[in-house]
């Protein structure tokens, strides 16, 4: 089992889902969070005060996969999010050690679909 | 001159001028969060580049007496606009008080062209064409219908408080810049959800609220007919918040705030021409018909269409404002107002044509001559964002801030 990660555009998440959806992953979880890589964040000016470098509007997903979903996943993310251009976000893959699902206090890959 | 009226004008005007931060909130609550800013910044330089406009030249355009097409400058800076009556306009109050009352309608109207290219126009594009928008198309069909020697008055169109030159005209030229901007991107899938509902209804509020400045302030005094287009205003509004909500529950399965909002609305713009001219039983039937008429033209015309008018200037105001005109054709009456005319219920005919008349030079103008000026403007300095701006939000785009802070 894996997480998988994902930072993206905001105005991708449209696109990632539908991706998803395709590959036939259909659980997913979105926050809104504020980052920036290389590209650096907007200077914003509050009444002449400037503040350079703010964090951006990201968001974050967070998908739980048995082994055999984590390619298909990674991938249509890809294709859902990529411009080319910096700020397109990064994709973090970690072991997951263990998944239950709460209902029926299933656990392991069987609670993960 | 009299002080009740001058008291009662004051007032009013005041109440128009918070329309626009109204109307700010309104929108504001329906965009993306990325972009409410940018709704709430152009409403205000709108109150701030209009305010100064109409003392130094828009005034003059627009009510200086003589042509039938504008005003001239003769009354530029104020020259000969003093502090004693000018009985042609208002024979009890300052002309300095109908020049301030007319100021505010001035601003509201080129702010509720916003609504159609909400979310991704260029700031500086958008000063310069609201500057010429209010010089060209404004000020002129001000002056044809309100002011001394303009051509729609003299044929005797009846336009209360500015049906025809307010609603009609904005939403025309809203129509217009949605077509011609194009579709803001992505909308197929993201269909953009307003994102402060609460918003929407806080300017829904202050518009009704500063509408009765508009319409009973358009008497002009504080009189019986300020009394009777409070009543209607009220009266309209309040059926066509109904209306809309039974509409949508009977389609939808559900009513909603924004449904509600958006017929109140609906109600306003629709009573505006006819406010003092009908009674409150006429209120209710073109209170209860404008949210059937905006209905369709915001939820089966527009996708049909395939216009983005993203916040819906054109099906609110321009249709609402048509309605509103004929109405005032079908159901004015002596009876409410002597100075008035009698419409096609009360038996002149004559008075539709004219009404009609008068909605179709508006529709003609304004669309010829906002198409002109968005051509030109878009050839000199582009009026369109560049895709990653509108990706990323006008606010911090066009004006380095943000509304809401996610840490903190």
């Amino acid at each position: 089992m894996k997480l998988i990660i994902a930072i993206i555009q905001p105005d991708k998440l449209e696109d990632v889902k539908e991706e998803l959806y395709k590959a036939e992953v259909n659980l997913l979880t979105a926050s809104e969070v504020l980052g920036h890589g290389r590209q650096k964040g907007v200077a914003e000016i509050y009444r002449g005060a400037k503040e350079t470098g703010n964090l951006l509007r990201k968001i974050r997903l967070e998908i739980a996969v048995n082994e055999n979903y984590v390619e298909p996943t990674i991938k249509a993310i890809i294709k859902g999010a990529k411009t080319g251009e910096t700020g397109d976000g990064k994709i973090f893959v970690l072991e997951l050690k263990e998944c239950i699902r709460v209902r029926t206090e299933e656990r392991g890959g069987v609670a993960i679909g | 001159m009299n002080a009740g009226d001058t008291a009662w004008v004051l007032i009013s005007s005041a109440l128009v001028m918070v329309m626009t931060p109204g109307l700010a909130f309104f929108y504001g609550g329906m965009v993306r969060k990325k972009n409410i800013l940018s709704i709430l910044m152009q409403c205000f330089i709108i109150l701030c580049l209009v305010s100064v406009q109409w003392v130094l030249y828009g005034y003059s355009l627009s009510f200086a007496p003589g042509r039938g097409f504008w005003g001239g400058f003769g009354w530029w800076g104020l020259n000969g606009v003093g502090l004693e009556p000018y009985a042609d306009y208002a024979g009890t109050i300052p002309h300095q008080v109908f020049m301030i009352f007319q100021a505010m309608f001035a601003i509201i109207t080129p702010a509720l062209i916003i609504g159609a290219f909400a979310e991704r126009m260029k700031f500086s594009a958008f000063l310069v064409i609201i500057i010429l928008w209010v010089t060209f198309v404004y000020d002129p069909v001000c002056h044809w219908v309100w002011g001394i020697g303009g051509w729609l008055k003299n044929l005797g169109a009846l336009d209360f408080a500015g049906g025809t030159v307010v609603h009609i005209n904005a939403g025309t030229a809203a129509l217009v810049t949605a077509l011609v901007i194009g579709k803001r991107k992505n909308l197929d899938k993201n269909i953009p959800t307003p994102h402060n509902m609460p918003f929407v209804a806080l300017g829904t509020a202050l518009l009704w609220f500063g509408w009765f400045g508009f319409n009973a302030g358009s008497a002009l005094a504080a009189n019986g007919l300020a009394a009777n287009a409070f009543v209607v205003t009220n009266t309209a509004a309040a059926a066509a918040g109904l209306s809309w909500a039974i509409i949508e529950w009977l389609r939808n399965g559900k009513p909603t705030i924004f449904g509600v909002c958006s017929g109140a609305v609906a109600g306003l713009v629709a009573i505006t021409p006819a406010a003092g001219f009908v009674n409150v039983i006429s209120a209710i039937i073109i209170g209860l018909l404008v949210s059937v008429f905006c209905f369709i033209a915001v939820t089966v015309i527009k996708p049909r269409l395939g216009y983005d008018d993203s916040l819906d200037a054109f099906g609110v105001h321009c249709i609402g404002g048509i309605w509103g005109a004929l109405a005032t054709g079908l159901f004015a009456s002596k009876a409410v107002n002597a100075a008035g005319g009698n419409g096609l219920f009360f038996g002149n005919p004559k008075q539709l044509l004219v009404q009609l008349t008068a909605v179709g030079a508006t529709l003609v103008y304004s669309l010829v001559v906002t198409l002109i000026i968005y051509k030109v403007v878009d050839a000199l300095i582009g009026v369109r964002v560049t895709e990653k701006e509108e990706a990323m939000g006008l606010d911090l785009t066009q004006h380095h801030e943000k509304a809401y802070t996610v840490l903190e």
